[in-house]
């Protein structure tokens, strides 16, 4: 039941949205075969792979809408799921911001399938954990990682005659090294396309590299610095920023994106000129399903263009209010940036900061998308163009749109998975000036 | 059908339908013991599990959606070989448990030739057939969704006629129907229920582009609807007029109190930073509590099996046997599977283990850990403490956290006259901002309201408050605790852990507290 091909899910979404005796039913169907490996203390913890399917249906009487989603497929449980969500459209009040279900929509197919993940087996998975771990046993030094990989389909259709169908696969790599004595932690990440460029025992060596010359740290003072933030390090503050682009929020007053007295910063140039930021499906290292949550069909969206905010997306509700086009939500996010490497940046600070990675990431004030978080696994001290010496961690009180402004340099752009929210992005490194920290920590 | 006249007509809702045999349930789990055995298992758990959720969601005069999911499957944990292998269906026939059962086994046994260290399982005896319910008066998947959504616009439109300019409100049920049968000879069949009715009211100053929110004050619980009867007699009406809730809560009400709170807020001056005493109330406490101690002591962190995400913990081991002074005297805190209302209480862990209660900290010292049957004999444990918790039949068990509190003071206080003897201070109620570090030494924690205490009293609103703080150093501050009169539960429903990340719900009780000269930053900015 795990992956079902076009056909079979159609056969499935065309009984459930014949069942409906609804004003419009939509439905979406998905599932996979995901399977993992963990690993830590220099053994392997745990390990498993699920298989499971969803089916998700969506009912409108009028204005009332109910949502009910079930796990299995016999004709009894189609049947409930759908007078389930039935049941609950009859009893919701009116929704005054009802949309009706979307009309058929032109889907253009993008490269989410690598056969190669796909084929991925429990030995596999086993081989990558003995890769990561042999050196570090070897070396003396710890390590705890994941891979996940998975194979998934998802189907969509509806009373109106919406049908889409796709197979995605996906590998995530995470790996953290850790000295004998706890001193040092070095960390690595990798999300790839395909299985095929997999090398867990050519990774860990980063991690390996960045945990033993991160054991003898020196306390710096908390202030603004210079910083180098690898592309992992600053995923994370961008993912929280794009939450924020929506068109209805910055309009009701509730966003960075609000004009005091009213209305929306569209247009408005509120970071660096340098900093271009966009969504695209279609981008050939990260691309995502052609379709959002509704199934609305995604186009490339730019969102800051030479540091000017270019668009703010509409839900249908919003845009049907303000006689703006819709927007469908983003799946992706890249950032352009340059052509240097992390170590070509480094080679150029005369003094800063390079972190590796940043974590615990929380909003502080959303009315300047002000986060705080803490740098991790491999902090280090930058003078004259070389590393100098590891150093303490730092918490961080620092807002995104502030940093967009501070940027020296940008470097090349590379494929991460943002370690909040999880969405595939393309980030370069980046050289920003005055970064506020606020605090010491001594975790390592 | 629990649900009184009041809130109409109960309907045939789908949670009430008859939930799987437990003879099916058992049959299904029999398949899997056997077939895990013939393959070469030398333990097997099964999990076949019913997952129920509702949510329902509003804003303003919306209702925005109304969801109901269901989840069904099964989860089978194996160990061959001396590893662990786990594998999940949603297929619940005999002959597709079998088979999952035969793949956790192959699973195990391909993890076995790089595994180095066997898998130790501390002794578990099999309880036999056995059943636990969470005690509710009010089944709130039985109250009609009409009546919910209701609620909840009335709660909107208290909200927006006392000031607000947005509120948003949601509801979400849980009820986990779950049966457990190991290979030791358990067969447990546990029906739970979870609640939770958060808001948010925004006020908005148009002319000056600034925004603010106040968020409920309400816990999540492991009750059922009963908890929004909002009954006099469980609140507690503080020095200032914040009013805060214990097992009854009455949302209307501190929707009302929360637009006029949010209005307050974006007038209040802004912290001067600089050292405070804090005096922190519960709804407030439960999740510094939750960060600082209750992670920081489950012992899979401590050994390093959450290092490439969650991170460890500072509280090694060497501690524990040192005496470690976690916290000032006054400080004991515990851990509890069993605490009634909580959201962490069940009658079985998913190890199938009898849940209890035990100390962390006692007096201020480190005492003990939480752990699971795989890692009891690190600590020379006989047995797990039962606090084992996968959050779908799909996801593989592991160490979450209990219900970890901090005991209530055992003289007589009340944040009243706690807050009479602090001459510099910020009383801090609710949750807010939240970020702590991979080892749980650094954290910074803002809040929902923030007040001025000078020379015993309450001045005046203060915003844009977070303090940082180290995490032995804040709780040896701890220089006064409330007493039980005052005590409270606050609650997080979407816990975070693991690879793949995992959810769990856990309560954190505990009285208003003081503790002294702790770091407060201001966190105003500008973006010009």
């Amino acid at each position: 039941m795990s992956i079902l091909s076009e056909a079979e899910a159609r056969a499935i979404l065309t009984r459930v949205v014949g069942l409906s005796k609804a004003d419009e039913c939509s439905a979406t169907l998905s599932g996979g075969v995901r399977g993992n490996v963990r690993f830590a203390r220099n053994d392997v913890s745990t390990s498993g792979v699920v298989t499971d399917t969803d089916l998700a249906v969506r009912v409108a009487f009028g204005r009332r809408v109910g949502t009910a989603t079930i796990n299995a497929f016999d004709d009894a449980a189609l049947e409930r799921v759908v007078r389930r969500a039935e049941d609950l459209a009859r009893l919701a009040p009116e929704n005054p911001e009802f949309m009706p279900a979307i009309d058929k929509q032109v889907y253009m197919a993008t490269d989410t399938f690598g056969a190669g993940t796909a084929a991925i087996t429990p030995e596999f998975r086993a081989k990558a954990a003995a890769d990561a771990i042999g050196p570090c046993r070897a070396a003396k030094l710890e390590t705890a990682g994941f891979l996940e990989d998975g194979q998934s389909f998802v189907a969509l259709m509806n009373s109106k005659g919406l049908w889409g169908y796709q197979r995605a696969t996906d590998l995530d790599f995470t790996c953290t090294v850790r000295t004998a004595d706890g001193r040092g932690s070095g960390w690595v990440g990798r999300s790839l396309k395909d299985a095929g460029s997999f090398r867990a025992g050519a990774d860990v060596q980063t991690a390996m590299r960045k945990a033993s010359a991160s054991a003898e740290a020196k306390a710096l003072e908390p202030g603004k610095y210079t910083v180098i933030l690898e592309p992992a390090a600053s995923s994370g503050l961008l993912a929280y920023m794009l939450n924020d682009f929506d068109a209805r929020s910055a309009d009701e007053g509730r966003s960075f994106l609000s004009k005091k007295g009213g209305g929306n910063r569209l247009g408005e140039q509120m970071m660096d000129p340098r900093v271009n930021i966009y969504a695209d499906p279609r981008h050939p290292e990260l691309p995502v399903l052609p379709w959002d949550g509704e199934g609305l069909a995604r186009g490339r969206v730019d969102l800051v263009r030479a540091g000017k905010i270019a668009s703010l997306p509409y839900s249908r509700f919003w845009a049907q209010k303000q006689g703006k086009q819709a927007t469908a939500d983003i799946g992706n996010m890249v950032m352009d940036g340059g052509t240097k490497t992390t170590a070509q940046l480094i080679a150029g600070t005369q003094r800063g900061i390079l972190v590796t990675r940043t974590w615990y990431i929380r909003s502080v004030d959303p009315q300047t998308v002000l986060l705080t978080g803490l740098t991790r696994d491999g902090t280090f001290y930058i003078e004259n163009g070389e590393i100098k010496y590891p150093i303490k961690n730092f918490r961080f009180n620092e807002s995104p749109i502030i940093m967009l402004n501070n940027i020296d340099e940008l470097g090349r752009p590379v494929r991460v998975r943002s370690g909040e929210g999880d969405m595939l992005m393309m980030v370069p490194p980046m050289r920003l000036r005055d970064f506020t920290f606020t605090s010491l920590s001594d975790a390592v | 059908m629990l649900a009184p006249s009041f809130f109409g007509r109960a309907i045939a809702a789908e949670a009430l339908e008859d939930g799987i045999e437990v003879a099916v349930k058992k049959r299904l789990a029999d398949a899997a013991l056997n077939a895990s055995r013939s393959a070469g298992a030398s333990y097997c758990d099964v999990r076949v599990g019913r997952y129920l959720r509702q949510f329902v969601i509003t804003r303003e005069a919306n209702v925005q959606n109304v969801v109901n999911t269901e989840s069904l499957g099964t989860g089978i944990r194996v160990i061959a070989d001396g590893a662990w292998g786990f594998a999940a269906t949603n297929e619940l026939t005999v002959d597709a448990v079998a088979a999952a059962a035969r793949q956790a086994t192959a699973i195990a046994k391909a993890n076995a030739r790089v595994q180095a260290a066997k898998v130790q399982l501390a002794p578990a005896t099999g309880v036999g057939e056995v059943r636990w319910a969470t005690p509710i008066a009010k089944n709130a998947m039985a109250v009609p969704v009409k009546d919910k959504a209701a609620m909840l616009l009335d709660v909107n439109a208290a909200a927006t006629g006392a000031g607000a300019s947005f509120v948003n409100s949601m509801l979400f049920v849980v009820n986990e129907q779950k049966y457990f049968a190991s290979s030791d000879g358990s067969y447990i069949d546990q029906d739970i229920h979870r609640i939770w009715a958060p808001f948010t009211v925004t006020a908005v100053d148009k002319a000056s582009g600034k925004f603010r929110s106040r968020e409920g004050l309400s816990a999540p619980m492991g009750m059922g609807f009963e908890y929004l009867d909002g009954k006099p007699g469980d609140k507690t009406v503080l020095p200032n007029g914040v009013v805060g809730y214990k097992n009854s809560y009455d949302m209307k009400e501190d929707a009302i109190a929360a637009a006029r709170q949010a209005r307050e807020k974006l007038k209040a001056p802004s912290v001067k930073p600089g050292k405070y005493d804090l005096v922190l109330e519960p709804n407030h406490l439960g999740l510094t509590i939750h960060e600082s101690v209750g992670h920081a002591l489950e012992l899979d962190r401590v050994l390093g099996y959450e290092a490439n995400y969650a991170g460890t913990s500072f509280a090694t081991l060497d501690k524990r046997e040192a005496g470690f002074q976690y916290g000032s005297p006054i400080v004991t805190i515990v851990a509890d599977k069993t605490q009634g209302g909580s959201l962490g209480a069940v009658g079985y862990d998913d190890e199938g283990i009898k849940t209890k209660r035990w100390d962390l900290i006692r007096q201020g010292k480190l005492v003990d850990y939480q752990a699971i049957r795989d890692q009891a004999h690190i600590l020379g444990k006989p047995a797990s403490d039962g606090c084992c918790y996968a959050d779908s039949w799909s996801s593989v068990q592991f160490q979450r956290m209990a219900n970890v509190s901090l005991l209530p003071g055992t003289k007589k206080l009340t944040p009243a006259e706690m807050i009479a003897n602090v001459e510099n201070g910020i009383y801090i109620a609710g949750r807010g901002s939240y970020s702590i570090d991979q080892q749980r030494y650094n954290a910074q924690f803002g809040g929902t309201l923030f007040y001025e205490i000078k020379n015993g009293k309450l001045t005046q609103p203060l915003e844009d408050v977070a303090y940082q703080m180290r995490t032995p150093e804040f709780w040896n501050s701890c220089s006064g605790i409330c007493d039980e009169r005052d005590y409270r539960l606050f609650g997080s429903f979407f816990d975070g852990k693991g690879q793949p990340s995992q959810v769990s719900a856990v309560s954190h009780g505990s009285s208003t507290a003081r503790f002294d000269g702790i770091n407060v930053i201001s966190t105003a900015r500008s973006l010009g």
